[in-house]
């Protein structure tokens, strides 16, 4: 579904990624892991547009990425969440999931202005479908309350509800469990798989290896630039290169 | 009755208009601040309107909506074509773009031939009535009140809080950004072509830096969360020297003094309900202190 082909990116003499190859498939969660400032946030900001490859390609769905405006992107359906959430903290958390559904929102300045029944449909429609959503992450009964008023890991939940309110087909989550307490990690597991469950794919970068071996089918692991190893979640836990990568090489003794 | 009315109009007629106009003017900036850009181009785009506007009148025998329509689409023009370049910057970059750009009216409005130069235009038909001004802020106030209620209002709101999550929640930002600009420089160019139809005399020296912070002013003193702060802002402002009269020269000084304490104490404006709603839940005694206890939870 979303194909990386010999992705390179390099910010001025720094080379950030070097070759990346990896492709996520339709239907299943996909992990990306790495130690700190391997790359991964960048991978995530090439694929949504805010960053262009140095050379290579992304593939979203036999469509080239790369020189399409952010914007658009999401329109082609992938949503994202971000690793220091960005809520629209000063809007209710209602506002803030019908803001996703902005493209899908179909009326004319005419029908704005006056009021007009395809207006009005419009609006309660997104209003219903953005109840439905934080019911989902089981926060409907907050709809009306403000954003900036939401525990950390509620406000993670509303991410996903406002992502998943632009009708993705590729949910990209970017470190979702960074700076949660065990507690909140396990209600975010079941929310993800519960996501997961309703047919939509996921991309997941994450740091906490637990969290990532218990959810993602498949993972490839990206240390500084490279793809290292990719696999199922058993054989990655058993490559030698990968347990160098995050736990240091074994003194010859 | 009748004669102190018009007495009163005679004095004041040009204070009740100034309140309509100025409201108009702190709208139009409310409408590029609630889409989290700070522009001060607003007194330029207000005297591109009211110059568009008086030419109109003055050299043709158009009627006045044609006069104000030009108005308001000289300014949405200009606001295309320099838009789409400096919306690139935020911050006080934007400001500061904004700010030259009015610099560069001015300059060629005083040295234009057809503009008057420096002695500006004299002679504009007095043709705005009370009426036209309630009419015009009315249309403005509801467009402005339909908006926010929309997808548009909500795309501009996103923005402000954060650029790149609205852009990722597929809101074209660009787009949106410039739509609001044009759509102030239209509402500031409408109060220019009105204005300047019944101060008879319109100059270069009218539409420059000090215009562009007083509308500013008028629009953070009331407040921008809300239609009604910079409704409020602009009214205070306007009446704030008239009220004020008995200090004489102390007068600019005292206006200084309550906007300093007004932006210290207040920062998001006079008017913001959430404060205000806030202060209520914190002191609900305050509302019920002339009742005795008992009744008081009665009423409670």
């Amino acid at each position: 579904m979303l194909q990386l082909k010999a992705i390179s990116k390099s910010f001025g003499g720094l080379q950030v990624l070097q070759n990346v190859n990896f492709t996520v498939p339709q239907g299943s969660i996909f992990g990306l892991i790495g130690p700190n400032g391997a790359g991964k946030t960048t991978i995530i900001n090439l694929v949504t547009g805010l960053l262009r490859p140095t050379s290579g390609d992304v593939v979203f769905d036999g469509q080239d990425l790369t020189k399409v405006q952010p914007h658009r992107i999401t329109r082609l359906g992938i949503a994202r969440t971000f690793q220091n959430i960005r809520i629209f903290k000063e809007m209710s958390l209602l506002e803030n999931v019908v803001v996703g559904m902005h493209e899908h929102l179909h009326y004319g300045a005419a029908g704005l202005l006056f009021n007009l029944a395809g207006f009005r449909t419009a609006e309660a429609k997104a209003r219903e479908r953005a109840l439905e959503l934080l019911s989902w992450v089981r926060l409907d009964h907050k709809a009306h309350m403000l954003a900036n008023s939401l525990s950390y890991g509620e406000q993670r939940k509303l991410e996903f509800a406002r992502a998943l309110a632009t009708e993705p087909k590729l949910l990209l989550l970017d470190e979702p469990v960074a700076g949660m307490n065990p507690a909140e990690k396990i209600e975010l597991m079941a929310e993800i798989l519960n996501i997961k469950q309703r047919g939509f794919s996921i991309f997941m970068i994450e740091h906490d290896m637990r969290f990532v071996m218990e959810l993602c089918e498949r993972i490839a692991v990206l240390n500084f630039g490279k793809i290292i190893a990719e696999g199922t979640p058993t054989e990655v836990r058993s490559n030698p290169e990968v347990i160098e990568a995050y736990l240091g090489k074994e003194d010859a003794a | 009755m009748l004669e102190w009315w018009d007495g009163f109009w005679a004095i004041y007629s040009t204070v009740i208009f100034g309140l309509g106009i100025n409201a108009m003017l702190a709208l139009s900036i409310y409408l590029t601040l609630s889409c989290g850009l700070l522009s001060l181009a607003n007194a330029a785009f207000m005297g591109i309107g009211a110059y568009a506007a008086s030419m109109v009148s003055m050299q043709t025998a158009l009627p006045f909506p044609v006069a104000l329509m030009a108005s308001a689409a000289l300014p949405a023009l200009v606001a295309l074509v320099i838009g789409s370049p400096t919306l690139r910057l935020s911050g006080v970059y934007l400001a500061m773009a904004t700010l030259g750009f009015g610099e560069v009216v001015r300059v060629v409005v005083l040295n234009l031939e057809i503009t008057g130069g420096p002695m500006g235009l004299n002679g504009i038909p007095q043709k705005t009535e009370w009426w036209h001004i309630v009419l015009l802020l009315g249309v403005t106030l509801y467009c402005l009140a339909r908006l926010r209620r929309s997808k548009i209002g909500r795309a501009f709101e996103a923005i402000k809080e954060d650029e790149v999550a609205a852009r990722l929640m597929s809101v074209n930002v660009a787009g949106y950004k410039l739509l609001a600009f044009v759509l102030g420089a239209v509402i500031a160019g409408v109060a220019g072509g009105l204005n300047a139809h019944y101060t008879f005399t319109i100059g270069p020296g009218n539409y420059a830096f000090e215009n562009a912070v007083d509308i500013l002013t008028m629009a953070v003193f009331g407040g921008t969360s809300n239609l009604i702060g910079p409704i409020i802002g602009s009214t205070a402002l306007t009446l704030l020297p008239e009220v004020m009269r008995s200090l004489k020269d102390f007068r600019l000084a005292a206006n200084g003094l309550i906007l300093i304490l007004v932006i210290l104490y207040l920062p998001k404006g006079i008017w913001d309900p959430r404060r205000i709603h806030a202060f209520w839940q914190r002191h609900p005694d305050k509302k019920s202190r002339n009742l005795r206890p008992d009744t008081a939870r009665k009423a409670g």
